[in-house]
This record gives C-alpha cells, sequence and structure tokens, in this order.
C-alpha cells in the first residue's frame, strides 16, 4: 500500500501545516483543514511535528501557525517545502 | 449545557463536597496528616510555607490559605495553625468565614500533639456530618471556573491537545463560564500576541510587564530565558522559533478576549478568560487557579503528567497515542485520533466538553480513582529567611 502523507492545519489564516507522520520526498500528503482536506506534494522529507509550505511563501514574508505569526522567511520556500530553522528565523 | 453541583450558601458551586484540612504553615503538616489519615471523606492540603517569608510572600501565601478554604468545592474547613507562624491563622479564619461555611481552627501550641490531633478528629468528623447535608442540583456552565495547564508537554501538545482544549474552553466561555491560564514562563514569546487580546489597554500592558518583571528577574541570576529557546530537542520535534513554541502552549488558553491578569492565587472578578501569573512547575501551578476559586483543571500532557489535586479534578487531556495507550490509568481524555486519523480538533474539543460536564457532575477523574493528588504546594518568589 502507497504511504500517505497526512498534515493539519491549525488555523484558517495559516499559510503552513504540520506533519502527522513521516513522508518523504515526492510523497504526497493529504492536508486536513477546518475547511476539507486537500493534496500537495512533499518537496523534501519532512518528519512528524514538522512544518510544510502550503504556497510559495517569499523571502522576507511571514509565516504564519495557529493564525499568528511565528517568524519570517528568510529564503523563497516552495510549496511543498520543509518549512524550518534552514528557512524561517524568529522575529525577536 | 448543565452539571450537577453542590451551592454553597454564598451562591457559589462545588463539583466536590469536601471538608478540607489545612495548615497554616508547613510546620503543622503532621498533625494535618494523622487527624485526614483517621477520618474518610476528608482532604488535606498539605504545603511547606506559612513562616519566614519576605512580606509579599507572605500576603501570597494567605491568599492561597483563604483562597483553598473558600474554593467552592470546600463545604467546610479545618485549620490547623503551629501558633508562631508569620501567617496569621486569625484573618485567614476571618476571611474563610466570610464565605459563610463552617471554619473551625486548632492550634498545636496550645494543646500539644495528640491533643490537637483527638480535637482536630471531633471537628471534621463534626464538619463531615455539615457537609452530607448538600446535595447536587443543576447549574449551568456559568457557574464553572476551570484552570488551565500543559506539563511533561511533547510534539502532541502543540498540534493535538493543546489547540482541542482552546476551542473546548472557548465553548465554555460562550457559555458563561470562567477559565484561568498561566505558566508566564511558557508566554514568553507570544506576548504580544496575547497582548493584542487583552479588552484594554491596560490589561494589555500588565502582561507585557508580568512575562518583563519575570525575564528581568531570570536574567539577573544569569540565565536568558528568551535566548535558550527554542531548546535543540524542540528544534528536533520540529519548533522552530520561540515565538512557535509558546503559542503551541497558549493555544489551549483558545481565542476569547483576556479579561485581566491576576495575582497567583486570585479570584476573577467577571466571567470570562483571565491569565494569573504563575510559575509552569505543576505543585504551584495547580494551586493558583483553585485557591482563584477553579472547582477544576484541564490539563494537557504529551508525555504523560500523572497529578491531580487535593480539592480539585484534574482532567487529562493526551494526544500522544503511545502515550494514550501506555499510561492509559493516567489519560482521561484520549484526543490522538486527530494526529492517527485526522479527526478534527473541534470532534475532539466536544469530547473534552463531554467529560467536563460529566467530572463536574460527579465522575471520578483518573487521578482521583488512584489517589494521586496529594502534592500541592505555594508559589514563593522571595527567599525563605
Amino acid at each position: 500500500m502507497k504511504k500517505v502523507g497526512r498534515a493539519i492545519v491549525l488555523h484558517e489564516r495559516d499559510n503552513v501545516a504540520t506533519m502527522l507522520n513521516d513522508v518523504d520526498s515526492g510523497e504526497e500528503i493529504e492536508v486536513i483543514s477546518q475547511h476539507g482536506t486537500f493534496k500537495i506534494k512533499a518537496l523534501n522529507r519532512i518528519p512528524f511535528g514538522h512544518k510544510v509550505s502550503l504556497r510559495v511563501i517569499r523571502k522576507g514574508e511571514r509565516v504564519v501557525k495557529y493564525g499568528e505569526v511565528i517568524g519570517v522567511a528568510v529564503k523563497n520556500i516552495q510549496k511543498g517545502e520543509h518549512v524550518h530553522v534552514h528557512n524561517l528565523k524568529s522575529m525577536f | 449545557m448543565e452539571f450537577q453541583g453542590f451551592e454553597r450558601e454564598n451562591g457559589e458551586v462545588g463539583v466536590r463536597n469536601y471538608v478540607a484540612v489545612i495548615p497554616t504553615v508547613g510546620c503543622a503538616n503532621e498533625v494535618v496528616e494523622e487527624i485526614t489519615g483517621r477520618v474518610n471523606g476528608c482532604k488535606a492540603l498539605l504545603h511547606h510555607q506559612g513562616c519566614c517569608h519576605i512580606p509579599s510572600d507572605l500576603e501570597t501565601v494567605e491568599r492561597v490559605l483563604i483562597g483553598w478554604g473558600r474554593n467552592p468545592n470546600v463545604a467546610a474547613v479545618l485549620l490547623v495553625g503551629l501558633g508562631c507562624e508569620g501567617v496569621s491563622i486569625d484573618r485567614v479564619y476571618d476571611e474563610i468565614s466570610k464565605s459563610k461555611k463552617p471554619v473551625e481552627k486548632i492550634v498545636i501550641q496550645e494543646n500539644g500533639y495528640r491533643k490537637t490531633v483527638e480535637k482536630g478528629v471531633e471537628t471534621v468528623k463534626k464538619l463531615l456530618e455539615l457537609a452530607k447535608e448538600s446535595k447536587r442540583e443543576n447549574f449551568d456552565l456559568s457557574k464553572l471556573t476551570i484552570g488551565v495547564k500543559c506539563g511533561a508537554s511533547d510534539t502532541t501538545s502543540g498540534i493535538a491537545s493543546n489547540p482541542a482544549v482552546g476551542e473546548a474552553i472557548d465553548k465554555i466561555i460562550e457559555n458563561g463560564g470562567t477559565v484561568i491560564f498561566g505558566e508566564i514562563t511558557e508566554i514568553i514569546g507570544a506576548e504580544h500576541i496575547l497582548a493584542k487580546r487583552a479588552v484594554s489597554s491596560e490589561v494589555s500592558e500588565k502582561i507585557l510587564s508580568s512575562v518583563k518583571e519575570l525575564e528581568r528577574k531570570v536574567r539577573s541570576l544569569g540565565i536568558d530565558l528568551r535566548g535558550c529557546n527554542p531548546t535543540p530537542g524542540n528544534i528536533r520535534g520540529g519548533l522552530s522559533t520561540i515565538e512557535e513554541k509558546s503559542l503551541g502552549a497558549i493555544v489551549k488558553g483558545g481565542s476569547k478576549k483576556i479579561r485581566g491578569v491576576l495575582e497567583y492565587g486570585e479570584k476573577p472578578t467577571s466571567n470570562g478568560l483571565y491569565v494569573m501569573i504563575s510559575p509552569g512547575r505543576e505543585i504551584e501551578f495547580l494551586t493558583g487557579p483553585v485557591a482563584g476559586g477553579a472547582q477544576m483543571i484541564l490539563f494537557t500532557t504529551g508525555i504523560g503528567a500523572p497529578q491531580g489535586y487535593p480539592i480539585a479534578p484534574v482532567i487529562k487531556i493526551c494526544g500522544n497515542p503511545r502515550t494514550c495507550s501506555r499510561l492509559h490509568e493516567h489519560i482521561d481524555v484520549d484526543v490522538s485520533d486527530i494526529i492517527t486519523e485526522g479527526v478534527s480538533v473541534q470532534k475532539a474539543a466536544e469530547r473534552i466538553l463531554e467529560k467536563v460536564v460529566s467530572v463536574a457532575s460527579g465522575e471520578k477523574t483518573k487521578a482521583e480513582l488512584i489517589g494521586y493528588d496529594k502534592t500541592v504546594d505555594i508559589y514563593i518568589r522571595g527567599m525563605i529567611l
């Protein structure tokens, strides 16, 4: 059986989702949001609990989770890309 | 939505019906343990404070002792003092009496161990008879004050249990209830977000200053709380920034407006959502909302925190499937299907709300069933002199 990645969107304003399991590069992720589910393709290996981008986030743009700003993108981020300390920095 | 509780003389409603035996100072603990060990149905609130504090801490301890006694889960109170402690047993007695519930006091230095125990046992038996007269009746959720806490957290806390509890407490507030959360250490990095949710600029300023004040104190000891977060373990778990980490914790506080910032152990003046100045450690944190009148606690955990509280049921909510199966004897609400089956946070919140109503109406929590509910303390900020 083909493994399915799964991620959850915690607020409707969010531009990232959080992985509910591990996903490998190239695999599909089923994204669960308040308004139903949709699919995106993982561009990297993304572990459980880590974030995946739901759309293109440009360098300098804010990353939003829980409906709030959790930091700023320090690189351009593609849809389906792993979002973590390598491309996201705190605003403090 | 209604629950069945015990109405007190002053109109407040308890979800339990205890006789509380409260030492006014840690030196009275032996006597309190002996009394409560000899009579079924009473609860000891053993702690280690009450003497040799700086004045502001002494004030906090008195506020907590009064708040414990006035908590609506408590039908009647026996205070046990040593006699020479810094806390004024008379003041505590008078303040609890204002709630119109029966209060008695005994002092060890006037009687000695054996006689105090004997008198204490007699008094508690008499108070238990009085407590038995209270019967459960129906009340709506506006009579509930609930404390919220997370402990032994992991990645699942920020994804499943905390968001689900946040949804549930939004519903409780919509139904007229009162909710207290706190743990100022957990707010660092997200205080600007909480401040935006304050009802007034005054409350907003108070949220920011409580964080600043804590950071200043800790920095004076050479520790930078902001700089050391997220920890390497947090980063491995997927947390990228301090904002994200703190948001994952404060999401359990839901999304409603913040009505005020409470001192540790202070009672809210109206319904709605409050932040209490309080530490993260369980034994001291839980005392804060309970002394502030909370009848119950919603407590999320990832790895598995077992503790309850002597006079208030603590409902454990967990989103980690492994913990839920391995530690099922400690977990009251399993919300791990958010992770394993993609169940919505809203659906999980409904289950939490159902549990709140049934526990408020008398269903025992896992911690109550085991009796994992004896260790408490009072948050002291200054030195012990």
